[in-house]
Parts: C-alpha cells; sequence; structure tokens
C-alpha cells in the first residue's frame, strides 16, 4: 500500500511519505479512542471485526504455487468468494446503522458495484476450471501453465480482469477516489465516515490486506510449479510490480463518472467471456 | 404400522373438526394448535421410520373411478414430510401468538383453524398417495384450504382479489395436472403413479417431455417458477405472517415434489429436460431477485424472494438431469443434493423472515420499507432474527443457505471441468452466471431491507411503534435460527436421510459414484469447519476489541453531517434512494412508473416522486390477454340480462343440448353408414 502512495507521489513530481506510513497509521489509529453515533446499534459494533476476520479467513485459503493455503478443499474459490462477501454485507448494513446520508449513499453503490463483480469473478475461475479440470484454488494454480502463445494472452487477459477486479473491490482510482475531498464522489471511504479509532484502524488494515491477498492471487497466476527458492522473490516482484502499476493506473487515470462505472465493470465481464471461449478454442472442446 | 399411524393422522383432524362446535371460542384454539402438533409427531414417526426401515407401502381398494389406490412412503416423501411438518409446527406455534390481535371475529379463527389443519394434512397425503385421480382430489383439498387461510383478512378487497387470483391459477395448475393424469388414463387405463413410467418408457422421449411439460406447468404454477410467477407477490402480502411463512416454506415446495416425483417416474430423454430446466430456472432466480430489489412492500419483496429461491432450487433439479442424462454421477449427486437440501434451507430461512415480518406489521401496522427505520433499539430479537435470515436467504457462510448453493456450484464446476461438450458446458457456465448474479442481487436487496428497516432512526414520525415484544412471538424463530445455523456449521446433520433420498434419483450408485459421494461430503464437512472456524475467529478478535476498546475513553455523538449536526431522521437514505442507480441499470428490463414533479421557481415547495414497480411478464402473459379476452366476450353480454327467466331457459337448454348430442351424433353416424352403403 505504501508502494501505491509513494508511485503516485513519485508520478505526481512529490517525494511523498516513507513506504511503512499506512501501517504506521493503522498502529496509531489503533491505539485512539472511539466516538461513536447516537444513531448505531450492535451492528455498527461488530462489522469492522467480522470485516477482518472475513477476509483473514478468506487469506488462509490462497495456496501459493503448488504449496496449498492453509485451508484447501474443493471448491474453496466458491467459499472466498461468499465469505468476502459477508465481510461486505456487514459493512454495507452498518453504514446504513448510522443513518446518514452520504453513508447511505456510499452503501448503494458498493453493494451495486460488488454485485457486478461477482459474475466477472465466476466466469474467470470457471475458465481456469476448464483449462485444468480441477476445481480448487491449489490445484488449479499448480497445473495452470501456459504452453503456446495463444494462452500466453489468455494469461495477460487474465491478469489484467484480476488487477480490475481488485481495483473495483479496494476501491482504487478509475472507481473510486478514496482522497478526494468531496464526500459525494466516495465509495469505500464514505460509508466509514462514521467509524473512528480502534475500528477505522480494523477497516483500513483489512482494506490493505485485501490489497495485497489480490496481489497474491495474480501472483499466483506466474508461480505455478517453480519450487520455493524461486517462487518466493518472484512472489514479492509480482506484489510490488501489481502495487506499481496500481499506483501509476491511479496517477494517470481520472476517477470516472459514478453512472459509468457500471459499464466498466460490464467490460469486466466480457473480457473473462472471451478468457472463456478462448479456452474452450485451446481445448478443442468448441464443437 | 405406518398405515395405523397414516389413518390415525387422518382421523385427528377429523376428530378436530367435528369436534369444534361442541367446544367454547378460547378452546378451539388451544385444541386446533395441539392436534397440529400430535399430527406433527405422528408424520415425523412416519418419516423417520421410513428412513430406519426403507420403503412403506400399503394401499386402498378405492373404487371403479379411481381403481386401487396405493400408498408408498418412500425417501423423497419422508423428506418432503418431514420439511412440511417443521414449518408447520413452527408456523403454527408463531400463529396462535399472532393470532391473538383479532380475538374478537371468532368465526373467522375458527374457519381459520380448520383450513389450516385441513392444508397441513393434505399436504401430507399428497406426499404419500400415488394415485392420479385421489392425488387431484386431495390436491384440490389443498388449494381451497389454503386459499381459506390466505383471506383471513377477507374484509379488505385487496386480500379478497389476492385471493380469488390465487384461487384461480391454482385451479390452472389443476387443469394441466388433470390433462396429465388422463393422458397417461387413456393410454394405460390406471391412475396408478408407475403407469406413468411404464408409458413413457414404451414411447419416444418425446411423448416423455410433453408430458413432463404437462406437468410441469402443473407444479410449476404451484412452485412459481417464471412465468407461472404472478400469484405469489398477490397472495403473500395478503395472507397473516404465519400463512405466509407456511406457504413460502412448504406449500410452494410442493410444486418441487411435484416436479421432482415426475422426473423420477417419467423415463425420457434427461439430457433435454436438464436444458430446460437449467434455462427456466436461471430466468425464474434472476427475474425474481431483480423484481425484488424495486419492491418497497417488505412481504411482497420476500414473496419475489422466494421465486428466486426456486430458481436456485430449479438450477439444482436441472442439473441433476443433465448428470443423469450425461451419466455423470457426480453432477446428479450434487444437483439433486443441492436442490434437496436448499428446499429445506429455503424454507427455514423464509419462514423465518416471514414470521419477522409478522412482528414488524403487527409493531408498526405497515408493510411499507421506506416508513420504518431504527426499528433494530424496539425489537431487537426480531432484528437479530431477520438479519439471521437474511444473511442466510444471500447464500453466505457461516449459515445454511450457503450450503446448499455451495453443493449446487461444486456440482456445476464439477460439469465444467469433466464435460466433453461445448453444450452443456456453455449451459453451466450459463447457472454459474445466473447463481452468481443471484448472490450478488440478493446482497443488493437484504442490505437494504435489512439496513432500512431496522437501522438509522425512524423514518415516519406517525408511525408508532406499539407492542412489546413476547417471547412466544420470538422463541418459534429462534427454534428455526437454531437450525439455520447448525445446518451452516454442520452440513452432515441432514446427510445421513439426504444421501438415501439422493440415491432414489440415481438408480445404480455403483462404485466410484460412492466415491464421489464421500468427496462432496468431507467437502461439505470442511465448509462447516471453515465456517466454524470463521466464527470462532470473529468472536476472538470481537473479544480483543472489547478489550482494547473498553479501556479507552469513547464518546457519543450525534452521525456526522457535513456539519450539520440537527438530530432529523429526514435526511437519511431511504429504501429507493438505496436503489436507485440499480433501478437505472435495469429500467430497461422492468416496468417501473413514475410519477414525479418537477421543481419549479426559486423557492420549490413540495415535490414528491412516487415508483411503481410492476412486472413485465405480467403484463405481457396476464393483463393483455385478459384484456382482449374481455374484449371479445364483452359482445356477448347482452346474454347476462339479470332475468331469472332467461337463466332458468339457458339451463334447460344446456341440459337439453348434453342430452340429445349423443342422440344426434348416433343419428348422424347412422347417415354415415347409409351412405357408405349406397
Amino acid at each position: 500500500m505504501g508502494i501505491v502512495v509513494r508511485t503516485k507521489s513519485i508520478t505526481s513530481g512529490r517525494k511523498g511519505p516513507g513506504l511503512f506510513q499506512p501501517l504506521k497509521d493503522v498502529l496509531r489509529l489503533l491505539r485512539k479512542g472511539s466516538v461513536y453515533s447516537k444513531t448505531t446499534s450492535f451492528i455498527f459494533r461488530i462489522a469492522p471485526t467480522v470485516y477482518l476476520s472475513s477476509v483473514l479467513m478468506a487469506i488462509l485459503m490462497i495456496p501459493h504455487g503448488s504449496t496449498p493455503g492453509f485451508i484447501s478443499f474443493d471448491g474453496d474459490f466458491v467459499m472466498f468468494a461468499y465469505i468476502l462477501s459477508l465481510g461486505k454485507f456487514l459493512m454495507i448494513v452498518s453504514a446504513l446503522d448510522t443513518g446518514s446520508s452520504f453513508e447511505g449513499m456510499g452503501a448503494s453503490r458498493e453493494a451495486l458495484f460488488s454485485m457486478l463483480v461477482e459474475p466477472a469473478f465466476f466466469i474467470l475461475i470457471g475458465s481456469f476450471v476448464l483449462f485444468t479440470g480441477h476445481t480448487s484454488f491449489e490445484s488449479i494454480f499448480s497445473l495452470l501453465h501456459f504452453g503456446s502463445n495463444v494462452s500466453y494472452m489468455l494469461g495477460i487477459m487474465a491478469t489484467i480482469v484480476l488487477v480490475l477486479i481488485a481495483m473495483v473491490e479496494n476501491s482504487r482510482m478509475p472507481f473510486d477516489d478514496p482522497n478526494t475531498h468531496l464526500e459525494l464522489t466516495m465509495v469505500h471511504e464514505v460509508m466509514i465516515l462514521d467509524n473512528s479509532g480502534f475500528d477505522l484502524g480494523l477497516i483500513t488494515y483489512t482494506t490493505y490486506l485485501k490489497f495485497a491477498m489480490y496481489g497474491a492471487l495474480i501472483a499466483n497466476l506466474f508461480i505455478g510449479k517453480l519450487s520455493l527458492a524461486y517462487s518466493i522473490p518472484i512472489f514479492f516482484a509480482i506484489q510490488v510490480g501489481f502495487a506499481i502499476s496500481v499506483g501509476l493506473i491511479e496517477s494517470f487515470r481520472a476517477r470516472f463518472r459514478m453512472g459509468h462505472n457500471p459499464q466498466y465493470i460490464f467490460i469486466l465481464s466480457s473480457v473473462a467471456m472471451l478468457i472463456f471461449f478462448g479456452i474452450l478454442l485451446l481445448t478443442g472442446k468448441f464443437i | 404400522m405406518e398405515k395405523f399411524l397414516i389413518e390415525i393422522f387422518n382421523l385427528l383432524t377429523l376428530a378436530a373438526v367435528l369436534s369444534f362446535p361442541f367446544l367454547k371460542i378460547k378452546w378451539r384454539g388451544i385444541v386446533a394448535l395441539g392436534v397440529l402438533s400430535t399430527q406433527v409427531i405422528v408424520a415425523s414417526t412416519v418419516a423417520f421410520s421410513v428412513f430406519t426401515k426403507g420403503l412403506a407401502a400399503y394401499s386402498y381398494a378405492g373404487s371403479w373411478v379411481t381403481g386401487e389406490i396405493p400408498v408408498r412412503i418412500d425417501y423423497l416423501s419422508a423428506w418432503f414430510i418431514l420439511l412440511i411438518s417443521f414449518t408447520f409446527l413452527t408456523g403454527a406455534w408463531y400463529g396462535f401468538h399472532y393470532m391473538k390481535k383479532y380475538k374478537d371475529q371468532s368465526a373467522n379463527l375458527t374457519m381459520h383453524a380448520v383450513a389450516l389443519m385441513m392444508a397441513y394434512t393434505a399436504l401430507i397425503d399428497i406426499c404419500i398417495v400415488q394415485n392420479g385421480f385421489a392425488m387431484l382430489v386431495i390436491w384440490e383439498i389443498m388449494a381451497i384450504s389454503s386459499f381459506i387461510i390466505v383471506i383471513f383478512e377477507h374484509q379488505k378487497k385487496e386480500t379478497l382479489k389476492a385471493g380469488i387470483y390465487y384461487l384461480v391459477q391454482s385451479h390452472v395448475g389443476i387443469l394441466f395436472l388433470t390433462l396429465g393424469f388422463l393422458w397417461v388414463k387413456v393410454k394405460t387405463g390406471s391412475f396408478d403413479f408407475e403407469a406413468i413410467s411404464i408409458f413413457t418408457a414404451s414411447q419416444p422421449a418425446l411423448t416423455g417431455i410433453g408430458l413432463f411439460l404437462c406437468f410441469f406447468i402443473g407444479f410449476g404454477i404451484k412452485a412459481g417458477f417464471v412465468p407461472f410467477h404472478t400469484w405469489l407477490p398477490q397472495a403473500h402480502p395478503a395472507a397473516p405472517a404465519h400463512v405466509s411463512g407456511i406457504m413460502s416454506g412448504v406449500i410452494i415446495k410442493i410444486g418441487i415434489y411435484g416436479i421432482l416425483r415426475m422426473l423420477l417416474l417419467i423415463r425420457t430423454d434427461m439430457m433435454t429436460l436438464g436444458y430446460f430446466m437449467v434455462t427456466i430456472s436461471v430466468i425464474t432466480g434472476v427475474y425474481g431477485v431483480m423484481l425484488a430489489i424495486v419492491q418497497h412492500n417488505f412481504k411482497k419483496l420476500l414473496a419475489y424472494h422466494s421465486i428466486e429461491n426456486i430458481g436456485i432450487i430449479g438450477i439444482g433439479i436441472g442439473l441433476g438431469c443433465l448428470g443423469l442424462g450425461a451419466g455423470h454421477t457426480i453432477l446428479a449427486i450434487c444437483g439433486f443434493g443441492g436442490a434437496l437440501l436448499h428446499t429445506v434451507n429455503h424454507s427455514l430461512f423464509k419462514s423465518l423472515l416471514f414470521y419477522c415480518s409478522g412482528n414488524i406489521y403487527q409493531a408498526t401496522h405497515t408493510m411499507d420499507i421506506e416508513r420504518l427505520g431504527g426499528l433494530i433499539k424496539k425489537m431487537p430479537h426480531t432484528a437479530y432474527l431477520f438479519l439471521l435470515g437474511a444473511l442466510a436467504i444471500c447464500g453466505l457462510p457461516p449459515f445454511n443457505g450457503f450450503v446448499s448453493e455451495f453443493f449446487i456450484y461444486s456440482g456445476l464446476f464439477k460439469g465444467i471441468s469433466t464435460s466433453e461438450n461445448v453444450i452443456p458446458i456453455l449451459f453451466l457456465l450459463f447457472a454459474v452466471i445466473g447463481l452468481a448474479l443471484i448472490g450478488g442481487l440478493a446482497l443488493i436487496c437484504f442490505t437494504k431491507v435489512f439496513g432500512i428497516i431496522f437501522l438509522g432512526t425512524p423514518r415516519d414520525s406517525t408511525i408508532e411503534v406499539t407492542t412489546q415484544e413476547k417471547p412466544l412471538s420470538y422463541i418459534p424463530l429462534y427454534f428455526t435460527g437454531l437450525l439455520i445455523v447448525l445446518i451452516g456449521v454442520v452440513p452432515l446433520l441432514l446427510a445421513p436421510y439426504l444421501v438415501d433420498t439422493i440415491q432414489l434419483f440415481i438408480p445404480v450408485l455403483n462404485f466410484s459414484g460412492s466415491m464421489e459421494l464421500e468427496r462432496i461430503l468431507d467437502t461439505l464437512t470442511s465448509v462447516g469447519w471453515y465456517s466454524m472456524g470463521f466464527i470462532v475467529l470473529t468472536a476472538v478478535l470481537f473479544g480483543i476489541r472489547h478489550q482494547m476498546v473498553s479501556s479507552r475513553e469513547n464518546l457519543e455523538d450525534t452521525t456526522w453531517g457535513c456539519g450539520y449536526t440537527g438530530d432529523t431522521g429526514k435526511m437519511q437514505y431511504t429504501a429507493s434512494s438505496f436503489v436507485r442507480s440499480y433501478r437505472k441499470l435495469v429500467e430497461p428490463m422492468l416496468l417501473i412508473r413514475k410519477e414525479k414533479s418537477e421543481s419549479s421557481g426559486i423557492y420549490p415547495t413540495n415535490l414528491n416522486q412516487v415508483t411503481h414497480p410492476g412486472d413485465k411478464l405480467e403484463m405481457w402473459l396476464i393483463d393483455k390477454p385478459l384484456f382482449f379476452l374481455r374484449k371479445i366476450l364483452n359482445s356477448f353480454a347482452f346474454l347476462q340480462n339479470g332475468q331469472i327467466q332467461a337463466y332458468i331457459l339457458y339451463g334447460i337448454l344446456f341440459v337439453g343440448l348434453t342430452i340429445l348430442f349423443p342422440i344426434i351424433l348416433d343419428k348422424i353416424n347412422i347417415l354415415i353408414q347409409f351412405l357408405n352403403q349406397l
């Protein structure tokens, strides 16, 4: 995350804060007291915790190349998607809990965008399943190797889709601008306006974790069956590369108009469909 | 043994109904509740004994019209008996509390109690009887008694209208069922269900598909498959809450039972049926939830969600058919297993949600989401139970909805990974996209419902929350809620029964098949452990958080309002604004009428905007044809002139014609023969 901020400031000609500044921010937040709105209920207090634990549980399932994640079973990617949805459900509801119109706005957008992203993720996973013939993260990624030129192209497309999904899910720039001064134009950030202190720390930390999680997922696309000695440096290189590219995209893109976001997300699904048909062709199952 | 129990079961209803005239009003409700509970125990005993001892069968002699009436209770029947009984148990206990509000309408209440018992008895009997004619009779009893329980508040005009709408549609369904049974009867001379499989096995596949379509329409109207769903959103809001829960939980499930039963019997090309089921179910699921989001009457919204869940069940059934057709045991296991499990799960969380909605309605006397808000402070029990149901219906872990959706998902992905042809793969992908979309849309919908009804501050100051929560209004609900969590964390809770039931569908479960079954069950166990881990992790984290937070200085203040510090509920997001961006997106596909007054001048005064979500399919398929039909039939209006003499004349004409018709036909035949001989 620090890298993203740094890349952005460098490209915009500033020096920028240190790489570990975001973590320091989180630690500072965790030490602070909180202010709760009178309107809120228990939901508001438990939501950040559920959000964190849902992302933690999701991370536990991500494999490292051919080494399985801590938890791995058939169809774990379904669990992956749904456990993240659970965290999101609670965050949306907690935003509504404050009774603020800003937060309601953020909640409404978050719900809509995450609904639109879901099919893209499942089509992508479906094409991997078709390609490898296996149905869990671990076996998919360990068998994913790109042979011919065409399949390299598919790999690149898959990476693009995953990067974009990560951007949407983490409310990064083309979809959402976390740093803007105007609440009306935010998505994720506006949902947590009323969170403070420990809870805000948790949420911020979770967002960073989620970002790294998608980076890890992308890294898995490339690691495949390499031995640990090679794969660990590659893993970190890809994480850094992911962060830098996100930073670059953010620096050179303006935020979309809210109304155009859905159209952009539909592109994701259609690219994922393209990958699916590409794989159908590759495996020779297409008629 | 089973015969004896079932007879006891039926006699109990009869005895209760006969004793009603001699009882005081106060006792009638208690007797009805007692009888229903006893019946539930009896029925469950039968079901459990079937699961332990295997199929139970006996038969009655019947008459010359019906032929022999066989009663066979197999695993499928037992599965549905358990499901129906549980929902009726909670429904009756909850309803007992719910109906206390209407104590003064004694005659009405008695009628309601009688109809409720009749409906339950009929539902159970439908599950076990295997004679077409007998089933139609019981089906009719069920249709009429459920009509009576729906129109409890018949003094309201809309309720009566919705009830009649429901009655007409269920009779259209009966018409198709009759057609199906008569077709088989004419061809084979028997109403016995087994005749269906003998008949279809001897015919080309097309006949089987035709017969299935006939039954599908009949049962599909009950189940609420799009485009036969239009009665659901009308009947559910009209009925009292416990009846809505029962209707959505089990009465529409009897349609699913019928479809599953027919799939067991009809021997035909399963692939085609699978494609058909998957397509119509995905449409049902997505269309249902798309319409649900724009509804602002929460019972109507829940009704549309029933349609969505029927879609999910249908996807499971379709997947199972594809598996049977292609000979993929694993697909069949996942498909039928997921469908059966989701049937149970849906009946649990949907009845829970409807009971909660009943609590809300009794406390606030409105069903309009827009006018509510902040109820979590006044009705905490209802709020948390509703949240539980909402999370479960969105299919989120660690609750039961996820388990069955996961079951279906894993079947779909297994199918994608192993199929060799492109067509099944595309259909499976279609189903995956459908399921993913349904999940996402349900999330929007239930964040909206829960967030707007229970959270924030009240949106309409004229609504006073009147009642206190009484234990009876939430204890049956907690019971249901407990099961929802239990199935979510221990998915194998129902596994032994589920496996028995699945095996009915897969004629020969060979060795590799049972290996696959083992693997699927193992996966489900790990899903359960994972959910458990999630709960524990959350609890631990929350504990840590609690320790950390309570030691700090914490303040309470108003919600940040960009500088505005007043305490008003009017600035909050409402349900319409929450779904506005969604509505804009789907507007071309749905029918949403908007009435809006534009602002004008420097100081605009009252502005208002009203949206009426309509159902485009309903307009095309029902309203438009009805309009034309009425246009044509109106030209015959002169027949209905209100003179009794004229009506008697019509009667005589009709009777005369029916008597004369065969004679005339006979004469014509003679004439033709005569002409032929010339």
